[in-house]
């Protein structure tokens, strides 16, 4: 388990990582020694995630190193990653009807 | 490694010595709490059930009174009846005192009215509460221990600090021979291939796998988008996106041993080691299951702060971030925060917890028995006829 104070990537396979503060846009997440650093686009909230990757629409979302769904919209690395662009593969009796999900924007805000 | 406990007089071990008013029907409730207010130090709680029930919703409601009546925290019990409830009561009783319990039913419709039930469950607390203070604890091993694991009010901290360190107090119980049980079947969605690749046997790991997938299918028969309860508004304030991620995160609470079982709601495990209970992820529900399934004591991390306990077993809240524990700190018991702070290892933390627990085991009272918090709620299966 890879770690710091400011954030959290669970396994290297990860395409998320986890806010352990309140980070503002524009901090500098260095992913990978000897590379340049991430650029958060957005704030992103403490206990949420951010893309450490470009993201495809319909991109399977790694973290704990396994898929916890899918991208709803492309999503660039540095972006907040929640509700509003990662949905739920699993338990969507309302996917069964033939439905996306994704323009329930009111399930979604929770 | 040894603790002190109740020897009970059908070999298991309590870490309370309670003298239980058992409401059998939602119409006793008002009754019940009457009883407690004239023996202090008696426990009850509100049961919203009892009658309007059959078949297997029936048989799993008598499994949960017969786990707590029968249960080792409790020293004696009064099975508080209307006298209409469709179950055999005398059993009941008959169950309790097999188990080495004091016990008497009081049914209504036999004692004539509410003001002798009262009187009749009154006197009968008060005796009890008088003489089990002739049971005295005694050194056991803390083999003899069945934890309940619990997560609710989850946030993204959930799967990073409380429950690894939920998970390290899992395997430590285990090593020592004792059972931790990991529940909440709907917060497995997603993570069940990663339990089933652990079953001690391909059959353990098949039960895995089946009884998330009925759950799911349930779930989609009914046409719905489990988001919204599964994660809840909270858990995605918190930072969780999916139940994936949830169910993931989840999983840590069961540590890293072999899956010895997989039982039925408020089923007593018949092995040692870690076990999974089908249950809901409705936290009291969840908790009532599995202290009815024999759980001594139950440890519980939260990300946002729930306030819940259990009448008859300690629960050890856990707070999952710092901010939490010092805003909700006369509920919780623990703060496994440092770890995301990094100023403690999942395993320096664990370890702590740990002790928290042989602490608790030993008689130190959590903060939700010092509130008075006993919820309990039983899983229906059925509607009410």
């Amino acid at each position: 388990m890879e770690s710091n104070r400011q954030w959290i990537r669970q396994k290297p396979v990860d395409d998320v990582a986890t806010a352990l503060k309140r980070l503002q846009q524009g901090t500098e997440i260095q992913v990978e020694n000897g590379k340049p650093p991430l650029v958060l686009v957005q704030d992103i909230p403490f206990g949420h995630k951010f893309a450490l990757r470009d993201l495809p629409a319909r991109a399977q979302v790694h973290k704990y190193g396994q898929v916890i769904g899918r991208a709803t919209q492309a999503i660039r690395a540095g972006e907040h990653v929640h509700v509003h662009n990662l949905e739920s593969l699993r338990g969507r009796g309302d996917l069964q009807r033939g439905e996306t999900g994704v323009q329930d924007s009111s399930l979604l805000q929770g | 490694m040894l603790i002190d406990g109740y020897l009970r007089e059908d070999g298991r071990i309590g870490v309370r010595n309670h003298v239980l008013v058992l409401p059998v029907s939602y119409e006793m409730n008002q009754i019940a709490e009457k009883i407690v207010a004239g023996a202090q130090g008696a426990v009850t709680f509100r049961n919203q059930h009892g009658i309007n029930q059959a078949g297997d919703d029936l048989d799993q409601t008598l499994r949960v009174y017969e786990g707590f009546a029968t249960h080792p925290n409790v020293y004696g019990v009064v099975i508080l009846a209307w006298g209409h409830e469709p179950f055999d009561l005398a059993r009941l009783v008959s169950r309790a005192r097999a188990a080495g319990k004091q016990a008497e039913l009081v049914s209504l419709t036999q004692v004539g009215g509410i003001s002798h039930a009262v009187a009749r469950g009154t006197e009968l607390a008060n005796e009890w509460l008088v003489t089990r203070d002739s049971v005295q604890r005694v050194q056991v091993p803390l083999a003899n221990i069945l934890l309940g694991t619990e997560c609710g009010g989850s946030d993204a901290c959930s799967g990073i600090s409380g429950n690894p360190a939920l998970g390290v107090v899992s395997d430590l119980l285990v090593t020592e021979g004792g059972t931790s049980i990991l529940s909440e079947t709907t917060e497995l969605i997603g993570a069940e291939h990663l339990l089933a690749a652990r079953a001690a046997t391909p059959e353990i790991g098949e039960q895995v796998i089946h009884i998330v997938h009925r759950l799911e299918e349930n779930a989609m028969k009914m046409g719905v988008d489990i988001r919204g309860a599964q994660p809840s508004p909270g858990n995605m304030d918190g930072g969780i996106t999916t139940i994936e991620e949830k169910s993931l995160g989840c999983i840590y609470k069961g540590g890293t041993t072999p899956i010895q079982e997989v039982i039925e709601y408020a089923e007593r495990p018949s092995k040692h080691g870690l076990v999974i209970m089908d249950t809901p992820g409705h936290d009291i529900e969840q908790i009532t299951g599995m202290v009815a399934g024999g759980a001594q004591v139950v440890i519980f991390t939260t990300g946002r702060g729930t306030p819940t306990g259990s009448p008859i077993a300690p629960c050890i809240k856990v707070a999952t971030n710092s901010a939490t524990y010092l805003n909700m700190e006369d509920n919780l018991d623990f703060n496994s925060g440092p770890i995301v702070d990094g100023l403690q290892t999942v395993e320096e933390n664990g370890n702590a917890l740990f002790e928290t627990m042989i602490a608790v085991l030993n008689g130190e009272l959590t903060k939700s028995e010092l509130l008075g918090h006993r919820e309990f709620g039983i899983y229906r299966i059925g509607k009410s006829l």
